[in-house]
Formats: C-alpha cells, structure tokens, sequence
C-alpha cells in the first residue's frame, strides 16, 4: 500500500488492525465510495473480519458480481475481478472490496458459509463470467440454460452468439 | 438447503413441481418441493427463464438507449428502474438534475411504490381466495396508469427519464389530476383496510406463515418492505436521502414478526406515507427546466436544433455517439418497491456502458424462500411467494 493510501484508510476505517491491513493493496476514494483491494488469498480473513469485529460490524453483503476488464482502457492488474459490497446497516457504511483474478486461473474462496446471501449471487457470477468459488457446495448455472456454453458476460463472448438447445429439460442437475 | 433433492425411487416424500408457469407465481418461477402430507420437507428453486441477458445488451448500446431494458426489470413499478438507472449514471457523470426534475421524479417514484405495492397485496389477496381487494386495487392502480399513459403515452414500460432529466415536462393540468387520483386513494386503502386487517381469514392465513428472523433476513440480503417487516427501519430514502427524501415528513414503517401478515402491513403502511411525500411533493414544484443544461447530455431544444449549427452539431453528436462520462465505476441505490435496486456502472469513456450491473431485491429475498417455507403447508408457501413479491423480471433480469 501507498503511504497515501495508508492514510485515506485511517480516515475511513479507523483501528483497523495490521494483520488485515496488510492484506488491503490499494485503497480507493472515488466519488464518496470506498474500494479496498484485497489480496486473492486473504479475501476471507478480510471479510470475516469485517463481518464479526464489533468495531465495524458490515452485516450485510449487499452485492456480489464479477468485472471483465479485458477491453478497459486504463489497465488494471488483471482480467477478471470480484466485487463484494459490504454494508453496515447500523453505522449507514458502505463499502467495496475487489479482488483481481488472473486470466488463466479465475479461482477464488467461496464466502457462501460468511453469508447467506452469497450462495446465488456466487452461482450467478460462475455462471455469466465462469468465476470458479472453491468451496462453493453447488455451483452451478442460475440464470442460463444447464446446456449453455461459455460465459456470456466475458468480453470475448459475441454478444450476437446464437446457441440452439438440444433438449427440452433443464431438471437433470437438480 | 441448495443440495440436490434425494431420488424419486429412495425417498419417502411425494415430489410436486409447481411452475415456470403457475398462477400463483405471478411471473417464471419453477419450485421442486417434497411433501410429506401435505407439510413441505425440502424445496429447490430454478429460475433463469425469464433471463434476458439485460447486463450484456447494455454494453451494446449506448447510455440513454439502456433505459428502454431496464423498464423491463420490475415492469410493475418501472418508473423506478428508469430512476434508479438514470441516478447511477448522473452520479458518474457528476451532474445533478434541476429541482422541478427530483420533485417530479420523487412523485412519478412514490406512485410507482404504491402501485407496486398494490399489486404485491392485491394478488397475495387473490391467491388466498380474497377477490373483492384485488378489484378495489386495482381501480386505483388504473388511475395511476391512466396518469403515467398521459405523462408519456405507455402504461408499463414507461422510459420516462433520460440521464439529466426527463422525456419531457408535465403535461398542462397533470398536476391536478394527480392530485385528485391521490386524495383518492386514501379511501381505497381504508376499504381494504376493513376488509383485510381484522379479518379472521385472513389473518389466520398469513400470520405466522412464512416468517423469517431479523438475523436470518440479514445474513439473506433482505431490504425493503420484507426486512423492514422484521423489525429493521432500514430505508435508503432516510439512510442515503436522496431528492430532498429527508425534507419531507414521512415516517418508515416497520413490524416485528417478520411473517405475511407483517409484510401486508408494512405494505399498507407504506402506501399511505408515500402519499403523504406525494402530496409534499406536489405542494412544493418549483418552474424551470426538468432537463440539465448541459448539450453534451440532455438534446438541446428542437429549435435551437432547426436554427443554429451548434444546436444540430449537439443533437447530432449526442444522437450517434452518446453521452461520454468520465473513466470509473460507481454503485447507485434508490429504494425501490421491493428493497435497495443498485446500479453499479462502469465507464470506459467510450460512448457506451462498459458495464452495467443490477442489483435485484428480489434476487437476495427470493434465495431465502425454501427456508421460509420448509415446515408448512403448500398453501402457506403461496401466501409466502405472494407477500415477498417476487417480479421474474427483476430477479432473472
């Protein structure tokens, strides 16, 4: 982390304790929203602390989607990226956690067991950009046809792509 | 409670599958049960059928042409997906809409709230064999029809917003009429009020069924009515105010149970603030423009366009390139009918989307529905479906 980033967390998150802040990456301010990048392989220590420390107590998990920055101008440091945005209901705070994932390897720590609501929103984001979450206990399709193949909302994925069914049922997985 | 149903042949419970299409399913939705007797032991949803790929075709398109698709992610109460998206992207931009623009959106919102939610209680009603409501309903919501049909000439997929402002001003006298459909209305309410809230049907049909902690609705992702009904008086309208929401006098309405009949009154309770804020609202419309002046996001008045080569210049480039807001990602809420509806966009500068991503209500509270009817009966698990109000539109997008 910047010494400038140091002290914009400071300010937004104070006492945050060294074992999770040296985990953060890079901090961003943008517009009154607040991103963290955190380390691939500490996502659940960040998250699980957020989530149960009394000081911050983030209780919800608003949202959960993956980003494709195949095609975005400013480069970022790599392909794929999780966004969790956490929310305080108590203190009204919010806040974004990213984490990048490599092209090659878009695996990442599955936070459905933290909270509940991750459970589908995993599924949609394996689904729509093939986003693997190791320890996810069914991750399957949610939103496309059991049948469909590739990722939709990968930037290399035509949007004109016209895939025929085989069969009519979509049961077989349940 | 998302692991695969046991075999037909080994297990001990009859299967019924109810859906995709199913008239207590309002929408798409297909639900697996396993019945012993007639009290659910396990439940599995599929859903996706009314998936329309929203998040892909709107990076085909550019800003102002995604408002179109996103009247079809909560069709009952579009004017607030038209909102909510326009908001994110204003929010990007940097720009805020004219006083007389968050006053008319504020009321075009707070009707669609009162529609929606007359939908929501007139067809639970409906389902659990109550006819007369969802006539009386459905009156007042045809009044409102009737207003948005004169507004901008469609009933549900309205577009009535464009980023900086509006399709167009109020029609002369529209102000009036709404007026009068809302003083209305409040009579509506009270007739189903007697004929709902004391009734010994009814509430023997929804109190108690399908209820949900104020723990358990957290860890969900539950906002909106279905979490305020828990006892939570989260409201984004008083959290994160925006539009002046602060400045009206409203209360949020809250219950403890967390059960059907919790959320009809949360619903019933909510109609009748929203028409406190409207009647705010309408006392308090300032004059002026209800679009940014600003040629570089809102089309310059047709006869500027006509008459002068900057004006055309502007229509021209605004037409075939689209509005360019700056670099970056933002996350925009409102509070829509069901809960928090969020737009988190992301720009390239590049005349189009780079991303545009929803973020449903329904899809958080629909996810926790098998838990909430697991223990009780086929027909409380349709009283449970219909009071969490879940649009196919929005959760499948």
């Amino acid at each position: 982390m910047l010494e400038t980033d140091i002290k914009l967390l400071a300010n937004i998150l104070p006492h945050l304790p060294q074992a999770i802040q040296s985990q953060i990456l890079a901090v961003e301010e943008f517009l009154a929203e607040t991103t963290l990048t955190v380390r691939r392989e500490s996502l659940r220590q960040v998250i699980q602390f957020l989530k149960t420390d009394p000081n911050f107590c983030f209780d919800v998990m608003m949202d959960l989607f993956a980003m494709d920055y195949l095609k975005y101008v400013p480069e970022t440091p790599e392909r794929f990226a999780v966004v969790y945005y956490l929310v305080a209901l108590l203190q009204n705070r919010r806040i974004r956690i990213k984490v990048f994932l490599p092209e090659e390897d878009p695996t990442i720590a599955s936070i459905h067991d933290l909270y509940k609501a991750a459970n589908w929103f995993e599924r949609e984001a394996w689904d729509l950009y093939g986003i693997k979450f190791e320890g996810h206990p069914n991750l399957v399709r949610i939103l496309c046809h059991a049948e469909f193949e590739g990722h939709p909302l990968r930037k290399d994925y035509p949007s004109d792509r016209y895939q025929r069914l085989k069969t009519t049922t979509s049961s077989e997985g349940l | 409670m998302h692991t695969t149903l046991t075999p037909p042949e080994s297990s001990k419970y009859m299967r019924l599958n109810l859906g995709p299409s199913h008239p207590a399913t309002h929408g798409t939705l297909r639900v697996f049960v396993e019945l012993e007797g007639e009290i659910i032991r396990n439940m599995k949803l599929e859903i996706g059928y009314l998936h329309r790929c929203f998040e892909k075709m709107a990076e085909t398109h550019t800003w102002n042409q995604v408002i179109p698709f996103t009247d079809r992610l909560n069709y009952v109460s579009a004017m607030m997906n038209n909102v909510g998206y326009v908001m994110s992207v204003e929010k990007l931009l940097g720009i805020e809409v004219t006083k007389r623009c968050q006053r008319i959106r504020v009321i075009l919102c707070e009707l669609s709230r009162i529609i929606d939610h007359l939908v929501c209680i007139g067809a639970n009603a409906v389902d659990l064999g109550a006819l007369t409501c969802f006539w009386y309903f459905f009156r007042e919501r045809e009044n409102v029809y009737d207003l948005f049909e004169a507004l901008c000439g469609a009933r549900l997929t309205t577009s009535v917003t464009r980023v900086g402002g509006m399709y167009q001003d109020l029609p002369e006298g529209w102000l009036e009429w709404c007026r009068k459909v809302v003083n209305h209305m409040p009579r509506t309410l009270d007739e189903v009020d007697t004929l709902l809230t004391n009734n010994r049907i009814w509430i023997d049909r929804t109190k108690g069924v399908g209820p949900i902690s104020k723990e358990n609705a957290l860890e969900y992702g539950f906002t909106g009515p279905c979490l305020r009904a828990t006892g939570i008086a989260y409201d984004i309208r008083k959290a994160m105010p925006y539009y002046d929401y602060d400045k009206f006098s409203w209360n949020v309405v809250t219950q403890t149970e967390g059960d059907t009949y919790s959320r009809y009154l949360v619903r019933m309770g909510e109609m009748r603030e929203s028409l406190k804020i409207i009647q705010q609202a309408l006392d308090d419309i300032p004059g002026g423009s209800v679009n940014v002046d600003d040629w570089a996001i809102c089309l310059p008045p047709k006869d500027q366009v006509y008459n002068s080569i900057e004006g055309l210049m502007a229509h021209f480039k605004l037409i075939m390139h689209g509005i360019r807001p700056p670099v970056g990602e933002v996350y925009s809420c409102t509070e829509a009918a069901n809960g928090e509806l969020g737009f988190y966009v992301g720009s390239d500068n590049q005349g189009r989307p780079y991303r545009v991503r929803v973020r449903p209500p329904c899809f958080a509270i629909y996810q926790a529905f098998p838990e909430m009817c697991i223990g009780q009966t086929v027909s409380d698990a349709v009283a449970t479906l219909g009071s969490l109000n879940i649009v196919a539109g929005e959760l499948d997008r």
